[in-house]
């Protein structure tokens, strides 16, 4: 194991993967396994962390994410070290609705933060909180590179562009 | 451009030759050129994220890293030119955004990397007014402290763990101001070589625990010596301040250790400040231990020796020093006896053992060999520094393979053969037989897939290394294991090395510390001596059998200790206790396991009244009218011990007979008495800080879950080991690691004093 010469593995693999999530599960991060060079499965973590992300209602657990370094044979702080990198996993508990408000530069010149006063006065929580009925997670992302659609939010996988608060109310009310 | 031609660069219109391919920082530090620089380290990867290494290069527009620039023919460097100083100082600048610049609290002020370069790189007035963040501190363990509010993420700690420690425990979570180094969920650093984390990083985050808020850099003096725990020998520097070590760092030996030392080496000192340390002599008077002086303790010390002339048996510690066994050795022949040894830990004499075993090759070409065979032996953490090596040996692409009772927890891939202590002789022998050998036992030997690997492995490499180690030269048939295995190397074209047991067992064997044809090690305990002479070894943990060695030392008529400690054992067994100088406190020679003399001075005064043993036993000497004790220093001493060694060869040839008769039958559960990492010798055992780390393990009965089940025993029982009639209770720990038909039942413990030998027939019984 090292930086040096080659993919960082634990010394210790865990022989029956089979114990690790359902079939179906294996199957879908084995795909993106298939993706890169043999030896190099830990280039799936990002997609395998995705995928238990989802599964698991939209948050990672230390449990979820020690399972995923065991399953590509990573220690597990090299596993952490990708989880906290980014902001898209989320590693508390969140809400049905995961609304994510740009607040980068092209969505702030064009008035983000009106549409993150009015989300906050309607939702009845601060970025980064969870609504009481945990329907809904208010949370201010970087850039998602959607600046031709400035103000945009994102819920779930949809992009929401060239928002007003008229449209947020819109956009909101049509979910469950 | 091929990677060994050589290219002309200019640096600060200097012109330097180098190598094509070679980092300019490297180039430059050859040369003397100082670059600031945090994060990179000539032992570790180049990550180039601190950028204080910045520096301008004709015809690049901007300032660029020489850490991760490599030279190439004709390239005009300019390390100090406006365009590098201003890119430095800019760095500097940002790192210092979030530091705390608390060095008048912080253990590293005064030889910080970081304190260095901002006095010659930073800026008198901070321009940034906003709060600085907090990073809380986190427990990693008993030996390095944390305080990450500190750290300036240059990641050689992360580095370290995984590239040289070979375990990922380290890591940099999260990303722009909420980026921090740590392990995430609370947990310790459990590397033996996690000491090295306190000299790598170059800021305050990563300091010595046991350090901690003792002295301040410039008060501390400086002495060169060298470690005392394994054959390693790593030089070290000790720090002192008032007569009293403060602490322990590694001084740089390529062809020793490196730039590492590892943590037992480290932290030992703290075992010096122990409250058993012996400060006067002592005499016991009527069962009872009494205070003396010097004279009357010596002349007493005389009067028993002589009366027990031919009849004394003595016992020196393999850490000794060269000079202390040359002089013991000599006192004892001046009575007439040649019952002199340091193989307290061995068990099988049978002649075995080649005329003076030595690691066969330097330290610094393991990592060369293309395979190895280690029997016998767990230089992970016996010899911690010999363990790096072999790894980085693996990571060259060295195929390893090892043959022990117990399967070890490795940091690189090896093949590991599990075999029963009583098997492992069976298991060489098919190795031996599939290279090709041929002989008693080999002959018999029935060749299995995995003996044929490791076969094929050794034969095919361009060179081979076989090693013996300390279980090895520990095991009842060690004649017929070394023998085996020089069969293995014979056939195979590798060569034999034994790693030996402690700090000076090559020069131990070099003075004559061991009998020509008086009594060894064991048949002085076996048929106990009149008296005995007992140099620095505790006994009850430094035996092969600690029962028969309390006994025999319990009937003798005279016993005398010179001890850094004392112990209830050694009151037990000695009739006069003389306080010898401990690590640190005396000068002295040490030859490690390739062969190498190392000498050093002491770095303080002995404690009290202790003296260094050297000069004990020259003045013993004196005292007995005995010839060629006039010696005025420990130089003088090593002359003589030199030239006494001259006709003496490192010769690994081995002529055992493989027929010998097998001591261990396999009959019912074996005892696997492996000596752990900390518990060496009497420094260790006494270093706190080591005894809370999670190798310092304490005595257990170690079984795997098949033979705890014939037992009746589960995870966590109390049972009772009973071996030859010696008993000892302990707590069950089911541990898959353990061969069938054996159990690990650690010597060297506190508990396990009341047993036999190392490995012997047990039975176990539900407490």
């Amino acid at each position: 194991m090292g930086f040096k010469s080659e993919p960082m593995t634990t010394m210790t693999p865990l022989e029956d993967k089979n114990s690790l999530f359902t079939p179906e599960i294996r199957s879908q991060i084995d795909k993106w396994i298939g993706k890169y060079p043999a030896g190099w499965k830990q280039s799936a973590v990002m997609a395998a962390l995705s995928i238990m992300q989802d599964e698991n209602g939209g948050w990672l657990s230390r449990e979820i994410m020690d399972d995923v370094a065991a399953y590509l044979d990573m220690p597990p702080i090299a596993v952490y070290e990708v989880a906290t990198f980014y902001s898209m996993y989320e590693l508390e508990p969140v809400g049905r609705h995961k609304v994510c408000v740009c607040t980068n530069i092209s969505c702030m010149i064009n008035g983000s933060d009106k549409i993150v006063d009015h989300l906050e006065g309607k939702l009845g929580v601060k970025l980064g909180q969870t609504t009481e009925d945990n329907r809904f997670t208010l949370k201010e992302v970087e850039c998602l590179g959607a600046c031709g659609g400035a103000p945009m939010m994102q819920i779930g996988k949809q992009y929401y562009e060239n928002l007003a608060p008229e449209k947020v109310d819109e956009i909101l009310d049509g979910l469950e | 451009m091929t990677e060994d031609s050589m290219v002309t660069i200019e640096v600060d219109g200097q012109e330097l030759k180098a190598k094509a391919g070679a980092m300019l920082i490297d180039v430059a530090d050859q040369a003397g050129i100082d670059i600031p620089r945090f994060c990179y380290h000539n032992k570790l990867s180049v990550s180039a994220n601190c950028r204080m290494c910045l520096i301008e290069v004709e015809k690049v527009p901007k300032p660029i890293p020489a850490c991760a620039t490599s030279v190439m023919d004709g390239m005009k460097v300019y390390t100090k030119s406006p365009m590098a100083l201003a890119a430095q100082k800019g760095t500097m600048e940002f790192l210092l955004i979030n530091h705390p610049l608390d060095c008048p609290v912080c253990d590293q002020g005064g030889e910080c990397e970081l304190q260095d370069q901002s006095l010659a790189y930073g800026s008198d007035v901070a321009r940034f007014v906003e709060k600085k963040r907090l990073v809380p501190k986190k427990y990693i363990g008993p030996l390095v402290e944390t305080n990450f509010n500190r750290c300036i993420h240059c990641t050689r700690c992360v580095r370290f763990s995984a590239e040289i420690a070979g375990m990922r425990e380290m890591g940099s979570t999260g990303r722009g101001e909420y980026m921090k180094i740590g392990t995430y969920v609370e947990r310790t650093i459990d590397s033996e070589l996690s000491g090295n984390l306190i000299d790598i990083c170059p800021v305050g985050s990563l300091t010595s625990k046991p350090y901690r808020y003792q002295a301040r850099a410039w008060e501390l003096t400086q002495s060169d010596s060298v470690a005392p725990h394994d054959a390693v020998g790593s030089n070290i520097h000790i720090h002192v301040r008032n007569n009293r070590v403060m602490r322990v760092h590694p001084k740089a030996n390529e062809a020793v250790n490196e730039c590492w030392i590892s943590d037992r080496d480290r932290f030992s000192y703290e075992g010096l400040y122990s409250e058993d340390r012996l400060t006067s002599p002592m005499i016991k008077e009527n069962g009872r231990w009494v205070e003396t002086d010097w004279e009357t303790a010596l002349q007493q010390v005389a009067d028993g020796l002589k009366e027990m002339g031919a009849g004394t048996g003595a016992l020196l510690s393999p850490s000794a020093t060269v000079e202390e066994l040359y002089l013991a050795q000599k006192l004892v022949r001046s009575l007439g006896s040649d019952n002199i040894d340091f193989r307290v830990r061995q068990s099988d004499f049978r002649g075995g053992e080649p005329a003076l075993p030595w690691l066969g090759l330097g330290i610094d070409e393991i990592e060369a060999v293309d395979a190895v065979l280690v029997i016998g032996a767990n230089p992970r953490k016996d010899q911690p520094i010999l363990g790096h090596r072999l790894r980085k040996a693996a990571l060259n692409g060295a195929s390893v393979c090892y043959l022990n009772p117990l399967e070890y927890d490795l940091n690189y891939h090896a093949e590991q053969l599990l075999s029963a202590p009583a098997n492992m002789a069976d298991d060489l022998a098919a190795v031996a037989k599939a290279v090709g050998a041929t002989g008693a036992i080999i002959d018999d030997a029935e060749v299995k897939a995995q003996h044929q690997s490791v076969a094929e492995q050794l034969k095919q490499a361009g060179s081979a290394l076989v090693l013996l180690g300390n279980l090895a030269s520990a095991h009842p048939d060690y004649s017929i294991l070394s023998a085996l295995a020089a069969e293995v190397a014979k056939a195979s074209g590798a060569k034999i090395g034994f790693i030996g047991e402690a700090a000076n067992s090559t020069g131990a064997r070099l003075v004559a510390a061991m009998p020509t044809d008086g009594l060894n090690a064991q048949s002085m305990l076996e048929q106990p001596c009149k008296g005995y002479l007992l140099l620095g070894l505790e006994p009850d943990r430094d035996f092969w059998n600690p029962t028969q060695a309390q006994t025999a030392f319990k009937q003798a008529e005279f016993v005398v200790a010179l001890t850094a400690y004392r112990s209830a054992s050694l009151e037990a067994a000695a009739d006069v206790l003389l306080p010898m100088a401990g690590f640190a406190e005396t000068s002295g020679t040490y030859v490690n396991g390739d062969g190498t003399w190392q000498s050093f001075a002491g770095a303080v005064q002995p404690m009290g009244e202790a003296r260094p043993a050297w000069k004990i036993l020259r003045v013993m000497g004196n005292l007995l009218d005995a010839d060629g004790f006039d010696q005025n220093s420990s130089q003088d001493v090593l002359e003589q011990a030199r030239n006494s060694a001259d006709g003496r060869q490192l010769d690994n040839s081995v002529t055992a007979d493989l027929g010998q008769e097998r001591r261990l039958n396999g009959s019912g559960l074996t005892r696997i008495g492996d000596v752990p990492i900390y518990a060496t010798d009497a420094l260790v055992r006494r270093a706190p800080a080591l005894q809370k780390t999670a190798d310092a393990i304490s005595a257990a009965i170690r079984i795997n879950p098949g033979e705890a089940a014939k037992a009746g025993l589960a995870d966590g029982d109390r049972a009772t080991v009973i071996q030859e009639g010696n008993l000892a209770t302990m707590p069950v720990e089911i541990d898959p690691g353990v061969a069938g038909g054996s159990v690990r039942v650690c010597a060297a413990l506190a508990g396990s004093e009341t047993l036999g030998g190392q490995f012997g027939e047990v039975t176990l019984e539900k407490a």
